[in-house]
C-alpha cells in the first residue's frame, strides 16, 4: 500500500502534489490521508475524485482517512463530496457524511456532468441560486450575473463536447483571508477524465505544428485550444467557448487556467503569481479547468488591470 | 429579383416558446449546441410554412441566459442556411427583445462567421450586429433613420457617389440586414415591422 499524504490545503496550488501520488506502480494500492486538511475548495475537492477514479483503474479501491477536522468533513459533506467519493473510496472514519436536507448555503455542490441535460440543471440551479450571492456578496450586477451562467455553461459544454467522457463541476464562495486583501472570490472547478487537449487536438492540428507532429506536446495543444482557439472541428463556429470564457474572466481580473497531461496553462491577473505555462507536471489524464473570480469593488486598484500587488499568499 | 413589402410576409417568433416545444423540455435558457440545433431546426420549420419571402423576428424578450454554443447554432447558423445562393427561401432576420446579456454573444457569433444581423437592442433601439465595416454601418444606419431611400439619396447624405452608395445598398441587401424594394428604393428592415 502506498500512502499519499494530502496537503493542508487541497486546491489548485496544491493539486501536482496530489496527483505525484498516483506515480509510481499502478497497481500498487493508495492510502489518501487526509487527516492534516483543514482547507478544501472545488478544485480540491473534485481533484480528489478525478485521482482517486484514476488510482482504482488499475488497483484496489483506494483508501482516504478523512479530515481530522469536523468542520472540513463538514464541508465536504455539504458539497457533496461524499455522495460521490462513496464509489471511488473505502472509507476510514466515522464522521456524519450525509448531505444535510434544506436550504444550502453553496452555490453548486459537486456535480456530475455527463450530458447536456447536466449543463442545463446547472444553468437553472445556479440561475436560481446565485444570482442573490453574485449580485450581493460578490457586488456583480444583474448583467454580469447573468453572464456567469453563461461561464459555466461553456467551461461545462467542453466536457461533453471535447472530453469524450463525463467530469464533474462545483463552484463557491469563500472570503480569502490574505489573497486579495481578504476579498471575496468565486472559485469554479471542472475536471474530466477524458482524452485531454493533446489527443483531441491530434488529429487536426498535430500535422501543422511547425516542428512536427511529433513535438506536438500538452503544451502546444494547450496553446493551441485556449491561446488560439483552435479544434478538432472543422466548423468556424466551434472553439469560442474558451476563448469567450477567457474574455469574460479577463472583464472580471480573474483567472483561468486548464491543465491536460502534463501541462497547465493560465490567463494570470496581476494578483496571482503563478506561471502562465507550466511543463513536465506530473500527469493525469482529461482535462481540469479552475477559474477564480474576485469580487467586484469599485474603483479599487486591486481589481484593476495592471496595479494589483503580486506575491501574496493564501 | 427584387421584392417589394407587400411580397415580404413579417412573422414573429418568440423564442422562449419555440425552444420550450422544439426541445420539449423546461428549459428556459438556452445554453448548449442541442438546444441551439433544435431551434434552428423549429425556426427553419416556421419559414418553411410562409412560402418563398418572409421576414422573421427572433424575439428574445423571455430569454434570461444565451450562451455562444447556441447563439452559434441557433442564430449564427440561422442566419448564415438563408445568405447563400442554394437558400431555400428568402427569409430575412431581425432579433428583437435583446438587452446587454444577449448582445455579447450574438455579436462573437456572427463576427466568427462574418454575419451581419438588424437587432433591436435595449434603449439604444435598432443596431447593426456582427462583422460589418464603417461604411456599411454608415449607410445602414442613415436607412434606419430614413426608413426608405435610395442611392442618389444616400450619396448626397453621406458625401459619396452614387455608384458607390448603390454598391453599399447592394451589399446589405445581400447580407440580408434591407431590403431592395422597388426599382431605386431600399428599405429598412424595422420599417416593415414599425408603423411610421
Amino acid at each position: 500500500m502506498k500512502l499519499v499524504t494530502l496537503p493542508a490545503s487541497l486546491d489548485e496550488r496544491s493539486f501536482d502534489t496530489l496527483v505525484r501520488g498516483i506515480e509510481g506502480d499502478p497497481g500498487q494500492r493508495r492510502l489518501f490521508d487526509g487527516s492534516h486538511v483543514r482547507w478544501a475548495d472545488p478544485y480540491g475537492m473534485i481533484g480528489l475524485l478525478a485521482v482517486g477514479t484514476v488510482a482504482g483503474r488499475t488497483a484496489e479501491r483506494p483508501l482516504f482517512r478523512l479530515p481530522e477536522l469536523p468542520e472540513v468533513v463538514s464541508y465536504m459533506t455539504r458539497m457533496g463530496f461524499f455522495e460521490h467519493a462513496a464509489d471511488l473510496f473505502e472509507f476510514h472514519g466515522t464522521a456524519r457524511r450525509a448531505r444535510p436536507d434544506g436550504a444550502s448555503d453553496v452555490l453548486l455542490e459537486i456535480t456530475a456532468i455527463n450530458s447536456h441535460a447536466d449543463v442545463h440543471a446547472v444553468v437553472d440551479l445556479v440561475n436560481e441560486r446565485g444570482m442573490a450571492i453574485l449580485t450581493r456578496q460578490l457586488h456583480y450586477p444583474p448583467r454580469e450575473a447573468f453572464q456567469f451562467s453563461v461561464v459555466l455553461s461553456e467551461v461545462c459544454q467542453n466536457i461533453i463536447e471535447h472530453a469524450e467522457s463525463g467530469g464533474w463541476v462545483a463552484t463557491q464562495t469563500y472570503t480569502w483571508k490574505k489573497r486579495l486583501a481578504g476579498r471575496r472570490v468565486v472559485v469554479i472547478a471542472v475536471m474530466d477524465l477524458g482524452i485531454g487537449f493533446r489527443e483531441s487536438l491530434s488529429a487536426t492540428q498535430a500535422a501543422r505544428h511547425p516542428e512536427g507532429a511529433g513535438r506536438f506536446s500538452d503544451a502546444t495543444a494547450l496553446e493551441a485550444a485556449f491561446l488560439h482557439g483552435q479544434t478538432r472541428f472543422h466548423d468556424p463556429g466551434r472553439g469560442q467557448g474558451l476563448q469567450q470564457i477567457r474574455k469574460q474572466v479577463g472583464r472580471w481580473n480573474g483567472r483561468v487556467s486548464i491543465r491536460s497531461g502534463t501541462a497547465r496553462i493560465a490567463d494570470v491577473p496581476d494578483w496571482d503569481d503563478s506561471p502562465p505555462l507550466e511543463e513536465h507536471l506530473p500527469f493525469l489524464t482529461g482535462a481540469q479547468i479552475g477559474i477564480i473570480l474576485p469580487a467586484r469593488v469599485e474603483a479599487d486598484p486591486l481589481t484593476m488591470p495592471g496595479t494589483a500587488r503580486k506575491g501574496e499568499t493564501n | 429579383m427584387t421584392y417589394g413589402p407587400a411580397q415580404v410576409t413579417p412573422f414573429q417568433i418568440d423564442l422562449s416558446s419555440l425552444v420550450g416545444r422544439s426541445v420539449a423540455s423546461l428549459y428556459s435558457h438556452l445554453v448548449t449546441r442541442p438546444t441551439g440545433r433544435a431551434l434552428r431546426l423549429g425556426i427553419e420549420s416556421q419559414i418553411g410554412e410562409f412560402g418563398s419571402s418572409c421576414l422573421s423576428v427572433l424575439d428574445f424578450t423571455q430569454v434570461v441566459v444565451l450562451d455562444y454554443s447556441c447563439a452559434d447554432e441557433a442564430v449564427a447558423k440561422l442566419v448564415q442556411r438563408y445568405i447563400g445562393a442554394d437558400r431555400p427561401a428568402d427569409v430575412y432576420f431581425v432579433a428583437c427583445g435583446l438587452s446587454e446579456q444577449h448582445r455579447d454573444p450574438i455579436e462573437a457569433v456572427l463576427q466568427r462567421h462574418r454575419l451581419a444581423l438588424a437587432a433591436e437592442v435595449g434603449d439604444a433601439g435598432f443596431v447593426l450586429l456582427g462583422e460589418t465595416s464603417a461604411r456599411e454601418r454608415r449607410v445602414w444606419s442613415l436607412l434606419e433613420e430614413v426608413r426608405a431611400t435610395g442611392p442618389d439619396d444616400v450619396a448626397g447624405r453621406l458625401g459619396i457617389d452614387s455608384g458607390e452608395a448603390l454598391q453599399l445598398l447592394d451589399g446589405l441587401v445581400s447580407r440580408r440586414v434591407a431590403l431592395h424594394g422597388s426599382r431605386d428604393r431600399f428599405l429598412s428592415l424595422s420599417s416593415l415591422l414599425t408603423p411610421h
